[in-house]
């Protein structure tokens, strides 16, 4: 065993200076990127910024045309070194890709060629089907399946493989809305209880809120930006991060009260409410959209609005973004409102000009935190 | 009638076995594998797939003939020759359906095996499990290619009664006789034979159809 370092958390994977060419274009240039030990890195960007490019060629699938990766230390050369190396690897594709045969010789297949034996196979794939539901499953000839059931056997497949890294592609993808909930929270909790090295693409910011400990955007085939999801999504690093990310407000509170949907937040000290489900006592993250807030100016008396949060506070910061301006308004808890120019000129807001943000409590996006 | 349907049955049952094993191993490497030349290859494959047996019988003839480079193994006119020749024109057919059913399936499922941490050999293996039902359809078609043959059994073979006489080359011989009715009874005989070697393997393919 190598001692782990002090200073810095463990890397388990690292590439440098990696370019990969396809059709003649340089589809990715990554000087840096490390992945360390039991985190949960989610690279997000838009379609064809080269997120499924990136993973294959971290999960060793796809050939660099230059650059090192290498695991734990040891930087990868030969056909053999590859081949050892993918059996400590599991990757799930957008599609379930599953064989044409049972939903157990599916799962199995991986455990067979790395030479398991047979009982700890039977015993790994059972726990697997068991723990995503599918154990009823296990003699179903895999092209019998729904999508959300292929999905699970792939999850399982990739898990039962017990990897040292997780890789996945935009795992979500193509899946009706309740069946990709609840896969997203089955997903989550064994994520949570695995403590797997996980590096997951996807273009999609939820998913990226719910699962990351880190987050790096990636626009062609470069990475934009590497921090910890609030980092990346409240202070995205310039404007075209800004625009894929659609900046927002993240905040990190607690659910004080719920009664019939409406829930009562505390956000530092101040009290939002919020239409969620989630009962009293669980730690939230808040994502409040930045163009669902609505500024005013003070009139004599505040009028009855539909809106369940009216905040008073200062303008801090104004920063402009095409033909619109960011407006960073001090109410207590900092919040970021996207107004157009034009309001901003007609309303003659300024630095320090008290105002009033309001926005309703269906605006707000609560989700529990890991 | 009985040793000669029986012949036809050992004489083109070997050659399709024979065939398979040449044919497969060529149809998945040209499938799933990329080499210079590989075009070529892949086109003399499909023009084997349309070689008239009668050329293949002649080439096979001179090769085999008492003078011939391989004169010397004495298989002229035997069932041997006549597996030789149908092996010749079977394999190019078996190739050639392995290589469109390795071909037609998802190349990102041959990533998905691959990441599950297969060898080479592992991957190829795994990829014709995946395509065995097409691959059925490589049987049938090397099958009936030669079961339904005549000129090249007819050249290597002779159509030596008791030794060499198949059920096509004893349709060719009874009909140039005018013995139309044995050619007829031979001809039922043969297509029955063709017809129940592929329903075998029909019901073999479209086993798991049914949802």
């Amino acid at each position: 065993m190598n001692s782990i370092p002090l200073t810095a958390p463990r890397c388990v994977l690292e590439a440098n200076n990696l370019s990969i060419i396809l059709g003649g274009k340089k589809v990715l240039e990554i000087s840096s990127l490390q992945v360390r030990t039991n985190e949960v890195l989610v690279i997000i960007g838009p379609n064809g910024s080269g997120k499924t490019t990136l993973l294959l060629s971290l999960a060793l699938l796809l050939k660099p045309a230059s650059g090192t990766i290498s695991y734990q230390g040891h930087s990868i050369n030969n056909a053999a070194e590859i081949l050892a190396l993918r059996r400590r690897l599991a990757v799930v594709f957008q599609e379930p890709l599953l064989l044409n045969t049972t939903v157990w010789n599916n799962i199995t297949l991986g455990l067979r060629v790395r030479k398991i034996s047979g009982e700890e196979i039977k015993a790994r794939t059972e726990k697997w089907l068991e723990r995503f539901g599918i154990a009823s499953l296990a003699q179903r000839q895999s092209k019998t399946l729904s999508g959300g059931e292929a999905k699970r056997v792939s999850l399982a497949r990739a898990f039962a493989l017990q990897p040292e890294v997780l890789f996945l592609d935009e795992p979500f993808n193509g899946l009706d809305s309740p069946t990709r909930q609840a896969l997203m929270e089955d997903f989550g909790n064994v994520l949570r209880e695995t403590n797997v090295t996980t590096v997951m693409v996807t273009h999609d910011r939820n998913e990226a809120l719910m699962m990351a400990h880190r987050v790096m955007v990636l626009m062609n085939g470069r990475i934009r930006q590497d921090g910890t999801p609030s980092q990346v999504f409240s202070y995205p690093i310039d404007e075209e991060v800004a625009g894929f990310v659609e900046a927002g407000n993240i905040m990190h509170g607690s659910i004080t009260s719920q009664t019939e949907g409406l829930a009562l937040v505390d956000i530092g000290g101040q009290q939002l409410e919020a239409v969620s489900e989630l009962a009293a006592g669980t730690n939230v993250t808040m994502f409040l959209h930045d163009d669902d807030i609505t500024l005013s100016i003070p009139q004599s008396e505040i009028k009855h609005s539909s809106a369940r949060n009216q905040y008073i506070g200062k303008v801090v910061k104004a920063f402009p973004i095409g033909s619109q301006i960011r407006v960073t308004v001090d109410c207590g808890i900092s919040l970021v409102a996207l107004i157009t120019r034009r309001s901003w000129e007609e309303m003659g807001l300024k630095q320090g000009q008290t105002l009033i943000a309001s926005f309703k409590a269906s605006s707000i996006h609560l989700i529990p935190r890991r | 009638m009985m040793q000669i349907a029986l012949l036809s049955l050992l004489v083109s049952g070997s050659a399709t076995l024979l065939s398979l094993l040449i044919g497969i191993p060529l149809g998945s490497t040209l499938g799933l594998t990329r080499f210079p030349g590989r075009r070529i290859v892949v086109s003399l494959v499909n023009t084997g797939m349309g070689a008239p047996p009668v050329v293949v019988g002649l080439i096979v003839s001179i090769f085999l003939w008492r003078n011939g480079p391989l004169g010397i193994l004495h298989l002229m006119y035997s069932p041997g020759a006549m597996i030789i020749a149908q092996v010749i024109i079977a394999f190019p057919v078996v190739a050639g359906f392995t290589l469109a059913a390795v071909q037609q399936l998802d190349p990102k499922l041959r990533l998905q095996i691959t990441a599950l941490g297969v060898s080479k050999v592992q991957m190829v293996w795994q990829m014709l499990l995946e395509a065995r039902l097409p691959l059925l359809a490589a049987v049938m078609a090397g099958f009936g290619a030669v079961i339904s043959e005549v000129g090249a059994s007819m050249m290597v073979g002779g159509n030596i009664t008791g030794q060499t006489r198949v059920m096509t080359t004893a349709i060719v011989g009874e009909d140039s006789k005018g013995n139309f009715s044995l050619a007829i009874a031979l001809s039922v005989i043969l297509l029955a034979l063709v017809y129940l070697v592929t329903l075998a393997l029909t019901m073999i393919q479209q086993r798991n159809k049914i949802r």
